[in-house]
Protein backbone atom coordinates (compact mmCIF):
# COMPACT_ATOMS: atom_id res chain seq x y z
CA UNK A 1 0.00 0.00 0.00
CA UNK A 2 0.98 3.70 -0.84
CA UNK A 3 2.97 5.20 2.49
CA UNK A 4 0.13 7.22 4.20
CA UNK A 5 0.35 10.45 4.89
CA UNK A 6 0.50 11.74 8.57
CA UNK A 7 -2.77 13.37 8.63
CA UNK A 8 -4.37 10.27 7.49
CA UNK A 9 -7.18 8.70 9.71
CA UNK A 10 -5.60 6.15 11.71
CA UNK A 11 -8.44 3.65 12.49
CA UNK A 12 -9.03 3.42 8.31
CA UNK A 13 -7.80 -0.95 7.16
CA UNK A 14 -6.10 -1.73 4.16
CA UNK A 15 -8.29 -4.71 3.31
CA UNK A 16 -11.66 -3.79 2.88
CA UNK A 17 -11.46 -4.43 -0.35
CA UNK A 18 -13.05 -0.58 -0.76
CA UNK A 19 -10.54 2.59 -2.90
CA UNK A 20 -10.40 4.87 -0.05
CA UNK A 21 -10.28 7.71 -2.15
CA UNK A 22 -13.69 6.54 -3.88
CA UNK A 23 -14.99 5.88 -0.39
CA UNK A 24 -13.86 9.38 0.50
CA UNK A 25 -15.39 10.91 -2.56
CA UNK A 26 -19.21 9.30 -1.77
CA UNK A 27 -19.18 10.20 2.20
CA UNK A 28 -18.58 14.13 1.13
CA UNK A 29 -21.81 13.42 -0.98
CA UNK A 30 -23.47 11.77 1.91
CA UNK A 31 -24.06 15.18 3.06
CA UNK A 32 -26.21 16.53 0.40
CA UNK A 33 -27.87 13.07 0.12
CA UNK A 34 -26.34 10.31 -1.46
CA UNK A 35 -26.22 6.45 -1.60
CA UNK A 36 -23.23 4.52 -1.48
CA UNK A 37 -23.75 1.14 -1.72
CA UNK A 38 -21.51 -2.06 -1.87
CA UNK A 39 -23.03 -4.81 -4.62
CA UNK A 40 -20.48 -7.79 -5.23
CA UNK A 41 -17.19 -5.50 -3.93
CA UNK A 42 -18.02 -2.17 -6.20
CA UNK A 43 -18.68 0.95 -4.84
CA UNK A 44 -21.77 2.04 -6.35
CA UNK A 45 -23.13 5.39 -5.89
CA UNK A 46 -26.96 7.24 -6.50
CA UNK A 47 -27.28 10.83 -6.05
CA UNK A 48 -30.60 11.33 -4.04
CA UNK A 49 -33.04 12.11 -6.61
CA UNK A 50 -32.16 8.66 -8.38
CA UNK A 51 -33.30 6.94 -5.29
CA UNK A 52 -36.67 9.07 -5.26
CA UNK A 53 -37.41 7.90 -8.20
CA UNK A 54 -36.60 4.62 -6.77
CA UNK A 55 -38.27 4.71 -3.72
CA UNK A 56 -41.77 6.16 -5.11
CA UNK A 57 -42.92 3.07 -5.93
CA UNK A 58 -45.05 1.46 -2.90
CA UNK A 59 -42.71 -1.04 -0.75
CA UNK A 60 -43.20 -4.26 -2.05
CA UNK A 61 -43.39 -7.64 -0.35
CA UNK A 62 -39.14 -8.51 -0.20
CA UNK A 63 -38.61 -4.55 0.48
CA UNK A 64 -37.87 -3.13 3.89
CA UNK A 65 -37.17 0.39 4.59
CA UNK A 66 -36.35 1.86 7.82
CA UNK A 67 -34.55 4.65 9.81
CA UNK A 68 -32.12 5.05 12.55
CA UNK A 69 -31.66 8.26 14.44
CA UNK A 70 -29.75 8.33 17.50
CA UNK A 71 -27.79 10.46 20.25
CA UNK A 72 -30.75 12.92 20.57
CA UNK A 73 -29.51 13.69 24.12
CA UNK A 74 -32.85 15.24 25.37
CA UNK A 75 -31.74 17.73 28.29
CA UNK A 76 -28.52 19.03 26.85
CA UNK A 77 -29.10 22.74 26.86
CA UNK A 78 -25.14 24.08 26.02
CA UNK A 79 -24.10 26.42 23.27
CA UNK A 80 -23.27 23.58 20.71
CA UNK A 81 -26.78 23.48 20.91
CA UNK A 82 -29.39 25.15 22.82
CA UNK A 83 -32.37 23.01 21.59
CA UNK A 84 -32.26 19.79 21.37
CA UNK A 85 -35.95 19.31 21.14
CA UNK A 86 -36.37 21.50 18.30
CA UNK A 87 -33.47 19.63 16.32
CA UNK A 88 -35.36 16.64 17.43
CA UNK A 89 -38.69 17.70 15.69
CA UNK A 90 -36.73 18.58 12.29
CA UNK A 91 -35.28 14.60 12.36
CA UNK A 92 -38.75 13.55 12.84
CA UNK A 93 -40.03 16.08 10.02
CA UNK A 94 -37.51 14.86 7.48
CA UNK A 95 -38.25 11.28 8.45
CA UNK A 96 -42.19 11.82 7.77
CA UNK A 97 -40.81 13.62 4.21
CA UNK A 98 -38.71 10.91 2.94
CA UNK A 99 -39.75 9.38 -0.28
CA UNK A 100 -40.39 6.03 1.16
CA UNK A 101 -41.97 5.73 4.26
CA UNK A 102 -40.07 4.03 6.80
CA UNK A 103 -41.79 1.04 8.49
CA UNK A 104 -39.98 1.38 11.84
CA UNK A 105 -37.57 3.74 13.60
CA UNK A 106 -33.84 2.14 15.53
CA UNK A 107 -32.73 4.84 17.82
CA UNK A 108 -29.21 4.07 18.49
CA UNK A 109 -29.57 5.52 22.17
CA UNK A 110 -28.23 8.57 24.23
CA UNK A 111 -32.04 9.09 24.21
CA UNK A 112 -31.92 11.41 27.13
CA UNK A 113 -28.91 12.93 28.79
CA UNK A 114 -28.85 12.95 32.44
CA UNK A 115 -31.26 10.16 31.97
CA UNK A 116 -34.02 11.62 33.45
CA UNK A 117 -37.34 11.03 33.50
CA UNK A 118 -38.64 14.09 32.02
CA UNK A 119 -36.11 14.14 29.25
CA UNK A 120 -37.07 10.27 28.27
CA UNK A 121 -40.58 11.80 28.31
CA UNK A 122 -40.07 14.89 26.06
CA UNK A 123 -38.34 12.23 23.53
CA UNK A 124 -41.32 9.62 23.56
CA UNK A 125 -43.52 13.15 23.21
CA UNK A 126 -41.77 14.21 20.12
CA UNK A 127 -41.42 10.65 18.39
CA UNK A 128 -45.52 10.20 18.59
CA UNK A 129 -45.45 12.50 15.68
CA UNK A 130 -42.96 10.29 13.46
CA UNK A 131 -45.21 8.07 11.36
CA UNK A 132 -43.24 5.18 11.55
CA UNK A 133 -45.26 3.74 14.88
CA UNK A 134 -42.58 1.20 15.89
CA UNK A 135 -39.59 2.04 17.43
CA UNK A 136 -36.49 -0.20 18.80
CA UNK A 137 -34.36 1.35 20.78
CA UNK A 138 -30.80 0.36 22.07
CA UNK A 139 -29.04 2.27 25.13
CA UNK A 140 -26.50 4.50 25.18
CA UNK A 141 -24.24 5.31 28.60
CA UNK A 142 -26.21 8.84 29.42
CA UNK A 143 -29.20 6.42 29.75
CA UNK A 144 -27.83 4.64 32.16
CA UNK A 145 -26.76 7.30 34.92
CA UNK A 146 -27.66 6.72 39.02
CA UNK A 147 -30.41 3.59 37.99
CA UNK A 148 -27.80 1.02 35.85
CA UNK A 149 -30.51 1.56 33.03
CA UNK A 150 -33.88 0.28 35.38
CA UNK A 151 -35.35 3.31 33.67
CA UNK A 152 -34.49 2.36 30.26
CA UNK A 153 -36.08 -1.44 30.46
CA UNK A 154 -38.99 0.17 31.99
CA UNK A 155 -39.89 2.42 29.31
CA UNK A 156 -38.23 0.76 26.62
CA UNK A 157 -36.65 -2.94 27.06
CA UNK A 158 -40.14 -5.03 26.35
CA UNK A 159 -39.33 -8.51 24.97
CA UNK A 160 -35.78 -7.93 25.82
CA UNK A 161 -33.49 -10.06 28.03
CA UNK A 162 -30.85 -9.16 30.33
CA UNK A 163 -29.55 -5.32 30.02
CA UNK A 164 -32.09 -4.99 26.90
CA UNK A 165 -30.59 -6.84 24.10
CA UNK A 166 -32.98 -8.22 21.78
CA UNK A 167 -33.73 -9.52 18.21
CA UNK A 168 -36.30 -9.73 15.43
CA UNK A 169 -37.34 -10.07 12.37
CA UNK A 170 -38.40 -7.84 9.56
CA UNK A 171 -39.37 -9.06 5.68
CA UNK A 172 -36.56 -11.81 5.80
CA UNK A 173 -34.41 -9.26 7.66
CA UNK A 174 -32.66 -10.30 10.83
CA UNK A 175 -32.68 -7.63 13.63
CA UNK A 176 -30.10 -8.04 16.83
CA UNK A 177 -30.42 -4.75 19.74
CA UNK A 178 -27.05 -4.53 21.40
CA UNK A 179 -26.18 -3.38 25.34
CA UNK A 180 -22.38 -2.35 24.97
CA UNK A 181 -23.02 0.44 27.58
CA UNK A 182 -23.11 -1.46 30.73
CA UNK A 183 -20.26 -2.69 33.83
CA UNK A 184 -18.04 -0.42 31.62
CA UNK A 185 -14.26 -1.05 33.07
CA UNK A 186 -11.96 1.91 34.02
CA UNK A 187 -9.75 2.53 31.11
CA UNK A 188 -11.86 0.42 29.14
CA UNK A 189 -14.24 0.52 25.68
CA UNK A 190 -17.66 -0.49 25.31
CA UNK A 191 -18.36 -3.85 26.52
CA UNK A 192 -20.98 -6.59 25.55
CA UNK A 193 -20.62 -9.34 28.30
CA UNK A 194 -20.26 -13.15 28.27
CA UNK A 195 -24.35 -13.32 29.00
CA UNK A 196 -24.91 -11.32 25.95
CA UNK A 197 -22.59 -13.06 23.62
CA UNK A 198 -23.54 -16.40 24.74
CA UNK A 199 -27.13 -15.22 24.11
CA UNK A 200 -26.42 -13.49 20.38
CA UNK A 201 -24.60 -16.86 19.62
CA UNK A 202 -27.55 -19.28 20.42
CA UNK A 203 -29.50 -16.09 18.67
CA UNK A 204 -28.14 -16.45 15.58
CA UNK A 205 -27.13 -19.84 15.31
CA UNK A 206 -29.92 -21.29 13.62
CA UNK A 207 -30.29 -18.63 10.81
CA UNK A 208 -29.89 -19.46 7.00
CA UNK A 209 -26.39 -17.95 5.82
CA UNK A 210 -28.51 -15.83 3.07
CA UNK A 211 -30.82 -14.01 6.05
CA UNK A 212 -29.15 -10.17 5.69
CA UNK A 213 -28.50 -9.36 9.52
CA UNK A 214 -28.56 -5.71 11.12
CA UNK A 215 -26.94 -5.19 14.07
CA UNK A 216 -27.72 -2.05 16.36
CA UNK A 217 -25.72 -0.97 19.10
CA UNK A 218 -24.94 2.59 20.73
CA UNK A 219 -21.04 2.63 21.15
CA UNK A 220 -19.35 1.70 17.71
CA UNK A 221 -18.35 -2.05 17.30
CA UNK A 222 -15.30 -1.33 15.42
CA UNK A 223 -12.62 0.23 16.53
CA UNK A 224 -13.35 3.80 15.58
CA UNK A 225 -10.73 5.55 18.36
CA UNK A 226 -10.01 3.52 21.28
CA UNK A 227 -8.21 6.66 22.79
CA UNK A 228 -12.01 7.90 22.90
CA UNK A 229 -13.62 4.95 24.34
CA UNK A 230 -15.02 4.77 20.45
CA UNK A 231 -14.61 0.98 20.00
CA UNK A 232 -15.95 -1.85 21.90
CA UNK A 233 -13.95 -3.92 23.64
CA UNK A 234 -15.41 -7.63 22.85
CA UNK A 235 -17.35 -6.58 19.64
CA UNK A 236 -14.91 -9.49 17.79
CA UNK A 237 -16.59 -12.36 19.20
CA UNK A 238 -19.95 -11.08 18.25
CA UNK A 239 -18.73 -10.49 14.25
CA UNK A 240 -17.28 -13.96 15.11
CA UNK A 241 -20.71 -15.17 15.39
CA UNK A 242 -22.23 -13.01 11.79
CA UNK A 243 -19.09 -14.81 9.77
CA UNK A 244 -21.34 -17.13 8.44
CA UNK A 245 -24.12 -14.35 6.71
CA UNK A 246 -23.76 -13.14 3.58
CA UNK A 247 -24.91 -9.53 4.28
CA UNK A 248 -24.20 -8.05 7.98
CA UNK A 249 -24.84 -3.77 8.10
CA UNK A 250 -23.75 -2.38 11.65
CA UNK A 251 -25.96 0.44 12.55
CA UNK A 252 -24.40 2.94 15.72
CA UNK A 253 -24.33 5.92 17.36
CA UNK A 254 -22.08 7.65 19.98
CA UNK A 255 -19.81 8.98 18.07
CA UNK A 256 -22.24 12.20 16.41
CA UNK A 257 -20.52 11.71 12.99
CA UNK A 258 -21.14 9.74 10.17
CA UNK A 259 -18.35 7.28 9.44
CA UNK A 260 -18.86 4.32 7.57
CA UNK A 261 -16.40 0.93 7.21
CA UNK A 262 -16.88 -2.01 5.12
CA UNK A 263 -14.73 -5.33 6.05
CA UNK A 264 -16.17 -8.10 3.74
CA UNK A 265 -19.46 -8.74 4.00
CA UNK A 266 -19.58 -6.31 7.07
CA UNK A 267 -20.66 -2.70 6.42
CA UNK A 268 -20.45 -0.62 9.64
CA UNK A 269 -22.17 2.81 9.79
CA UNK A 270 -22.55 5.11 12.72
CA UNK A 271 -25.03 7.59 12.41
CA UNK A 272 -25.16 11.54 13.06
CA UNK A 273 -26.79 12.75 16.41
CA UNK A 274 -29.68 14.80 16.20
CA UNK A 275 -28.60 16.82 19.13
CA UNK A 276 -24.93 18.06 19.11
CA UNK A 277 -21.76 16.76 16.34
CA UNK A 278 -18.46 15.98 17.84
CA UNK A 279 -14.96 16.55 16.08
CA UNK A 280 -13.35 13.48 14.68
CA UNK A 281 -10.97 11.55 16.01
CA UNK A 282 -7.91 13.40 17.35
CA UNK A 283 -8.97 16.68 15.62
CA UNK A 284 -9.68 18.09 19.24
CA UNK A 285 -8.57 17.52 22.62
CA UNK A 286 -11.74 15.07 24.12
CA UNK A 287 -14.81 14.14 21.96
CA UNK A 288 -16.87 16.69 23.70
CA UNK A 289 -19.95 18.43 21.92
CA UNK A 290 -18.55 21.01 19.17
CA UNK A 291 -19.87 24.28 18.71
CA UNK A 292 -20.31 25.10 14.91
CA UNK A 293 -21.68 28.54 14.00
CA UNK A 294 -25.41 28.26 14.20
CA UNK A 295 -26.63 28.91 10.63
CA UNK A 296 -24.60 25.21 10.35
CA UNK A 297 -25.58 22.97 13.00
CA UNK A 298 -28.30 21.14 10.95
CA UNK A 299 -25.91 21.20 8.04
CA UNK A 300 -24.01 18.55 11.07
CA UNK A 301 -27.29 16.29 12.68
CA UNK A 302 -29.20 14.09 10.61
CA UNK A 303 -30.97 10.55 10.15
CA UNK A 304 -30.19 7.60 8.30
CA UNK A 305 -32.47 5.89 6.24
CA UNK A 306 -31.83 1.96 5.26
CA UNK A 307 -33.46 0.38 2.29
CA UNK A 308 -33.33 -3.26 1.87
CA UNK A 309 -34.72 -4.62 -1.20
CA UNK A 310 -34.72 -8.76 -1.63
CA UNK A 311 -32.15 -10.60 -3.67
CA UNK A 312 -29.80 -7.40 -3.34
CA UNK A 313 -26.60 -8.11 -1.50
CA UNK A 314 -26.25 -5.04 0.50
CA UNK A 315 -28.66 -2.70 2.14
CA UNK A 316 -28.88 0.65 1.31
CA UNK A 317 -27.71 3.23 3.35
CA UNK A 318 -28.33 7.19 2.97
CA UNK A 319 -27.82 9.65 5.39
CA UNK A 320 -29.92 13.21 5.15
CA UNK A 321 -28.61 15.76 7.28
CA UNK A 322 -31.83 18.16 9.05
CA UNK A 323 -30.27 21.35 6.27
CA UNK B 1 22.17 34.35 99.18
CA UNK B 2 18.46 32.63 99.44
CA UNK B 3 17.50 35.76 97.32
CA UNK B 4 20.03 35.11 94.92
CA UNK B 5 19.34 31.16 94.90
CA UNK B 6 15.60 31.93 94.37
CA UNK B 7 16.75 35.06 91.39
CA UNK B 8 18.50 32.42 89.52
CA UNK B 9 15.14 29.79 90.01
CA UNK B 10 12.93 32.43 88.82
CA UNK B 11 15.30 33.30 86.06
CA UNK B 12 15.48 29.81 84.99
CA UNK B 13 11.63 28.70 85.40
CA UNK B 14 10.77 31.71 83.24
CA UNK B 15 13.09 30.55 80.52
CA UNK B 16 11.73 26.92 81.09
CA UNK B 17 8.24 28.61 80.42
CA UNK B 18 9.36 30.60 77.12
CA UNK B 19 11.27 28.13 75.98
CA UNK B 20 7.60 25.84 76.00
CA UNK B 21 5.91 28.59 74.47
CA UNK B 22 8.35 28.80 71.31
CA UNK B 23 8.29 25.48 71.16
CA UNK B 24 4.39 24.86 71.15
CA UNK B 25 4.43 27.78 68.89
CA UNK B 26 6.68 26.26 66.08
CA UNK B 27 4.75 23.34 66.70
CA UNK B 28 1.33 25.10 65.97
CA UNK B 29 2.96 26.67 63.11
CA UNK B 30 4.68 22.71 61.80
CA UNK B 31 1.17 22.02 61.88
CA UNK B 32 -0.43 24.44 60.11
CA UNK B 33 1.79 24.33 57.58
CA UNK B 34 1.51 19.97 57.47
CA UNK B 35 -1.74 21.09 55.80
CA UNK B 36 -1.33 22.81 52.31
CA UNK B 37 -2.14 20.23 49.95
CA UNK B 38 -5.47 20.84 47.79
CA UNK B 39 -8.88 19.28 48.31
CA UNK B 40 -10.00 19.71 44.63
CA UNK B 41 -10.09 18.12 41.88
CA UNK B 42 -11.52 19.73 38.92
CA UNK B 43 -13.38 18.13 36.43
CA UNK B 44 -12.94 19.21 32.49
CA UNK B 45 -11.70 18.46 29.03
CA UNK B 46 -12.65 14.48 29.59
CA UNK B 47 -9.92 14.56 32.45
CA UNK B 48 -9.42 15.01 36.21
CA UNK B 49 -7.45 17.27 37.36
CA UNK B 50 -4.87 16.93 39.41
CA UNK B 51 -4.58 13.07 37.57
CA UNK B 52 -3.16 11.81 41.07
CA UNK B 53 -4.63 13.72 44.02
CA UNK B 54 -2.79 13.19 47.93
CA UNK B 55 -4.12 14.04 50.81
CA UNK B 56 -4.34 12.65 54.48
CA UNK B 57 -6.54 10.41 56.53
CA UNK B 58 -9.61 12.30 57.02
CA UNK B 59 -9.41 14.07 54.25
CA UNK B 60 -12.95 15.69 52.01
CA UNK B 61 -12.30 15.62 48.67
CA UNK B 62 -14.50 17.65 46.37
CA UNK B 63 -14.46 17.18 42.85
CA UNK B 64 -15.92 19.52 40.37
CA UNK B 65 -16.94 19.20 36.53
CA UNK B 66 -16.53 22.10 34.85
CA UNK B 67 -16.75 20.21 31.66
CA UNK B 68 -19.72 20.53 29.21
CA UNK B 69 -20.89 17.22 29.59
CA UNK B 70 -21.59 15.16 32.60
CA UNK B 71 -19.16 12.83 34.49
CA UNK B 72 -18.42 10.81 37.14
CA UNK B 73 -16.48 9.73 39.58
CA UNK B 74 -15.87 6.09 40.75
CA UNK B 75 -13.64 4.55 42.58
CA UNK B 76 -12.39 0.77 41.03
CA UNK B 77 -12.41 -0.53 44.72
CA UNK B 78 -16.16 0.23 45.50
CA UNK B 79 -15.32 2.68 48.10
CA UNK B 80 -16.97 5.63 46.31
CA UNK B 81 -19.68 6.26 44.12
CA UNK B 82 -21.06 9.67 42.73
CA UNK B 83 -23.81 10.03 41.46
CA UNK B 84 -23.78 11.76 37.76
CA UNK B 85 -22.36 15.50 37.56
CA UNK B 86 -23.56 17.96 34.90
CA UNK B 87 -21.95 20.98 34.32
CA UNK B 88 -20.92 23.04 38.06
CA UNK B 89 -22.21 19.62 39.62
CA UNK B 90 -19.93 18.61 42.75
CA UNK B 91 -19.41 15.65 44.52
CA UNK B 92 -17.27 15.43 47.72
CA UNK B 93 -16.09 12.54 49.95
CA UNK B 94 -14.07 11.87 53.02
CA UNK B 95 -12.02 9.30 53.14
CA UNK B 96 -11.46 7.79 56.35
CA UNK B 97 -8.56 5.55 55.99
CA UNK B 98 -5.21 5.41 54.31
CA UNK B 99 -5.10 3.71 51.12
CA UNK B 100 -4.83 4.63 47.07
CA UNK B 101 -8.63 4.49 44.99
CA UNK B 102 -8.02 4.65 41.50
CA UNK B 103 -11.27 6.08 40.00
CA UNK B 104 -12.95 6.50 36.47
CA UNK B 105 -15.92 8.21 35.07
CA UNK B 106 -18.24 5.29 34.74
CA UNK B 107 -19.55 7.44 31.32
CA UNK B 108 -16.66 7.64 29.63
CA UNK B 109 -14.42 5.49 31.23
CA UNK B 110 -11.19 6.16 29.64
CA UNK B 111 -11.49 9.01 31.93
CA UNK B 112 -8.96 7.61 34.86
CA UNK B 113 -7.32 9.45 38.27
CA UNK B 114 -5.98 7.72 41.28
CA UNK B 115 -6.47 9.26 44.94
CA UNK B 116 -3.72 8.38 47.42
CA UNK B 117 -4.53 8.64 51.36
CA UNK B 118 -1.85 8.62 54.01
Amino acid sequence: MAVRKKDELEYDHNNDGVDRRGFLKCMAWAGTGALCVMQGGVLKSFSLSQMSQMGSKPTSAGELSFVQISDSHMGFNKPANPDVAGTLKAAVDKVNTLATPPEFMLHTGDISHLSKPEEFDTVDQILKSATPKDIFYVPGEHDMLNDDGKQFLERYGKGSKGAGWCSFDKKGVHFIGLVNVLNLKAGGLGTLGHEQLEWMEDDVKHLKHSTPIVVFAHIPLWSVYPEWGWGTEDSTQALAYLKKFGSVTVLNGHIHQIMQKVEGNVTFHTAASTAFPQPQPGKADSPGPMKVPAEQLRSVLGITDVNYVQGQHALAVVDSTLA
Amino acid sequence: MRRSVSSIALIAALGIVFMAIGTMRRGLIARAQSKPESTAVKIDNFSFGPATLTVSVGTTVTWTNRDDIPHTAVSTDGVFKSKVMDTDEQFSFTFPNAGTHPYFCSIHPKMTGKVVVQ
